[in-house]
């Protein structure tokens, strides 16, 4: 009954309900539209960084994420790898070592990471074998074969077939040196990785630093990010009940410091502008609100003469803005929606931005990614904001007299 | 007089007239201030990547910058510090300096880095590191043995001041050189990465080293305006031969800072229009209502001979001083917290990694820059007069015998 009352006064000034509506819908939609895309876009550039450089967990020797120590080492890794990858949620498993060398060729010498890797499981956790560009993936029997990144390739000189010296140091610190033929070029679009590392498989690499049989890494990738925890946590008890738990279990978020951190900044700074976005609405339609009331001080008057309860009233009042700002929510959405869908599928691209993207491993065109989480955030923070503001106009309501107000013009 | 009635008209209703400037002052308010604050990111990535070597002009051997190998080194230094001596303006800084790519090694731990030779005395005005050692000293003029490195490397190599580093990089006869240095100081960054990328020798050492007989790899340039960086660096390329140099400004080697500041640009402009959009629907409401109200009112006006065109005028005036009050109150409450945040700056040190990630610095300071400002109340005047349009229209459509008739 109230709500039908509500609904019919709305209607009394149809341009003010449209307008006024028409506010809450441009700021639902544009919410909704910036919250996907900027979820979107964190998806996108976690699994980039996921599937290029981390994985979504590690387990390691403890404190080598800190220091990078060549000495610091998982040993006997392939007990700890059969366990682990039998866990539920975990989609892929391979071993990596790192060391850094000194990577001559006939006529250059740059310093380079170098990064052992099982070229069959590591096919299934990384994109490494898609990003090749020239030449092929490393296989089973390439040993003394080696993929390196193309701006390295271009640092050296070197291309396909081409030599590479490559000494560092060893796990017991000896000398490790050996000569490597490039089999591939690979091309990430990230600058810093593509100048800096060179891939060889594992044996090799064990072979020549003296490894032992130990890795740096066990990589792991579950089979979706939000199952991470899940089996972060499982992980740990694996290596508790194996007796192996002096290693340490690391997620993303932490193999990744300054990609969660950039996410959390964008994150905040983007909240500070849909706050005041939303205020500037909320005073936009503020007016309404009370003209709304105001005009019809005589009209409250009487109903309050013949027996309303002020309680009453300001139900009724509230129920006005709440059907306002239920229709323009409920406009907002839909079309936010349907924007959003929109670009989903074609993906969008600013001018200008493709370089910038490339970094963070995003490609040119964003793709922003409507979720649950997306598509009511944004409503929710207009809903609460227009809520008090509404509170206003209801709370002056409420201290009419009938006698005052049957006295207004 | 037709002001002045405007300005009677807008204060008949001065509650309402008071929620639509308070929402045109914080609309205005976060244009400026939001704007200010992008604008001091953009500066600081700007100010950050001129300090960190590049300086505003760079000039180089031909290929050095897609190349920088010792092989394309510059070999006639001569020819170019001639042809700086003639073109540079008055009060600009320059230096030639040794950059190579380097391995850095001591008996736990070695990584990559990039070795620069420098000029101390003259790099102390020029780059940040001279204002960046944090403990030790500085490089001194005659110091073959010194090297300087920052804070993050130190941690990574687990050493400190008075240890020994050894650097390994190719010759100028395509051997392998080895030097072993002294660790004299440290210096902190803006940025981690920057510390753990360059060590610092005087260009002598690196030369001797290196074997580079008085060659250079780099010439880089101050100059007193940031702005000249484009005419200066023509003069000086129409010095040069074309064939044998490049001479490049700080946009041409900073170019994902360059794109940087082209997207805040639109991203500055697209934020103006959508807090345009979100106070227009308040405006055009409130000098709706204002409009309807008076109905009787314009009709009468109407009945008396006024012209329809005289209404619309009246309306717009009306709007007009909303909108300059709103305007004025908003630029200035903008400006003044954009003075209170310039001198402390905003600290974001809690976001250290993420800032570090996105090319900013610790703490970015809020800047004004003009244009922004205009463009700021360019927009909501031009747009907020517009959309007042609409109610000013239907106000002169109104017909005297129907307006008059409405109680």
């Amino acid at each position: 009954m109230t709500l039908r009352i509500a609904w019919r006064n709305l209607w009394r000034n149809s341009r003010r309900s449209i307008l006024t509506m028409t506010a809450i819908a441009f700021a639902c939609t544009l919410l909704i539209f910036m919250l996907s895309w900027q979820f979107g876009s964190y998806e996108t550039m976690i699994n980039a960084s996921v599937k290029i450089q981390t994985g979504h967990l590690q387990v390691q020797a403890p404190k080598y994420n800190e220091d990078r120590d060549m000495r610091r080492v998982v040993e006997k890794p392939e007990a700890v790898g059969e366990r682990v990858s039998a866990l539920p949620g975990v989609a892929a498993l391979a071993f990596r070592a790192h060391g850094f060398v000194l990577a001559s060729s006939r006529d250059r010498t740059y310093g380079a990471l170098i990064v052992g890797i099982e070229p069959e499981r590591e096919a299934a956790l990384s994109t490494l074998k898609g990003i090749i560009r020239q030449g092929s993936y490393l296989d089973g029997e390439d040993g003394g074969q080696a993929l390196l990144g193309e701006l390295l390739a271009e640092n050296l000189k070197v291309g396909l077939g081409d030599e590479l010296t490559v000494i560092g140091q060893g796990r017991d610190g000896s000398v490790a040196a050996t000569v490597l033929v490039v089999k591939g070029l690979y091309r990430s679009g990230q600058d810093e990785f593509d100048r800096s590392a060179i891939h060889i498989p594992l044996s090799t690499f064990q072979d020549v630093f003296s490894m032992r049989g130990s890795v740096h890494e066990v990589v792991i990738l579950a089979d979706a990010l939000s199952r991470v925890p899940e089996v972060k946590k499982k992980t740990r008890e694996a290596l508790r009940e194996t007796g192996r738990d002096d290693l340490a279990v690391l997620d993303w978020r932490e193999l990744l410091p300054g990609l969660v951190q950039a996410i959390q900044m964008d994150l905040v700074s983007g909240f500070v502008f849909y706050v005041i976005l939303v205020v500037v609405v909320a005073f936009s339609i503020l007016n309404t609100f009370l003209m709304a009331i105001l005009e019809r001080t005589r009209e409250f008057g009487v109903l309050l003469a013949i027996g309303m309860t002020p309680k009453r009233l300001v139900r009724l009042v509230l129920a006005e803005s709440a059907v306002l700002t239920f229709f323009g929510i409920a406009a907002g959405v839909l079309f936010g929606a349907l924007l959003t869908g929109y670009f989903q599928e074609h993906g969008i691209l600013i001018p200008g931005s493709t370089e910038i993207l490339r970094q963070f491993g995003l490609p040119e065109r964003i793709y922003p990614q409507l979720s649950g989480l997306s598509v009511t955030l944004g409503p929710v923070l207009v809903f609460v904001i227009t809520f008090l503001t509404a509170l206003y106009p209801a709370g002056r309501v409420k201290r009419l007299r009938a006698v005052n107000a049957m006295a207004a013009p | 007089m037709i002001l002045e009635f405007a300005w009677r008209n807008i204060w008949r209703n001065r509650r309402r007239t008071a929620i639509i400037l308070t929402a045109v002052v914080i609309g205005v308010w976060s244009m400026i201030f939001l704007g200010a604050l992008m604008r001091g990111i953009a500066d600081q990535m700007v100010r950050n990547g001129i300090a960190t070597l590049t300086g505003h002009i760079q000039v180089h051997q031909k290929g050095f910058q897609a190349d920088p190998s010792i092989e394309n080194r510059i070999r006639e230094p001569g020819e170019i510090r001639h042809a700086l001596g003639e073109t540079l303006p008055e009060k600009s800084r320059w230096t030639a300096r040794v950059r190579v790519p380097a391995v850095a090694a001591n008996a736990r731990h070695s990584a990559g880095i990039t070795l620069v030779g420098i000029d101390p005395p003259v790099e102390k005005d020029l780059s940040f590191i001279g204002q960046a050692v944090r403990s030790g000293r500085y490089l001194e003029k005659d110091d073959p043995r010194g090297i300087l490195v920052g804070e993050a490397f130190l941690h990574q190599f687990e050493t400190r001041i008075g240890h020994r580093l050894v650097l390994m990089s190719q010759d100028t006869t395509g051997e392998v050189a080895s030097r072993s240095f002294t660790i004299v100081g440290i210096f902190q960054g803006e940025m981690e990465s920057t510390e753990k990328a360059f060590a610092f020798v005087t260009r002598e050492a690196a030369r001797e080293m290196l074997k580079m007989n008085g060659t250079a790899s780099e010439f880089a340039i101050l100059l007193p305006e940031e702005s000249d960086a484009g005419p200066v660096a023509a003069g000086i390329r129409n010095r040069l031969s074309p064939d044998s140099y490049e001479v490049l400004t700080w946009q041409d080697m900073l170019p994902l800072v360059s794109a940087v500041l082209a997207l805040y640009d639109q991203f500055i402009f697209l934020w103006y229009v959508v807090v345009f959009i979100a106070m227009g629907f308040g405006l055009v409401n409130t000098v709706l209502m204002a409009v309807y109200e008076r109905m009787r009112e314009f009709g009468l006006l109407k009945a008396l001979g006024m012209r329809p065109l005289r209404i619309v005028g009246d309306v717009l005036l009306e709007a007009f001083f909303i909108l300059a009050i709103g305007v004025l109150a908003g630029n200035a409450l903008g400006i003044l917290s954009t003075l209170a945040l310039k001198t402390r700056g905003i600290d974001l040190s809690a976001f250290a990694a993420g800032s570090e990630f996105a090319g900013l610095g610790r703490v970015i300071y809020p800047t004004l820059e003009l244009r922004d400002v205009l463009l700021a109340n360019g927009v909501v005047f031009i747009l907020g007069l517009v959309v007042s349009l609409y109610p000013a229209l239907r106000a002169a459509r109104f017909t005297p015998v129907e307006a008059l008739a409405r109680t």
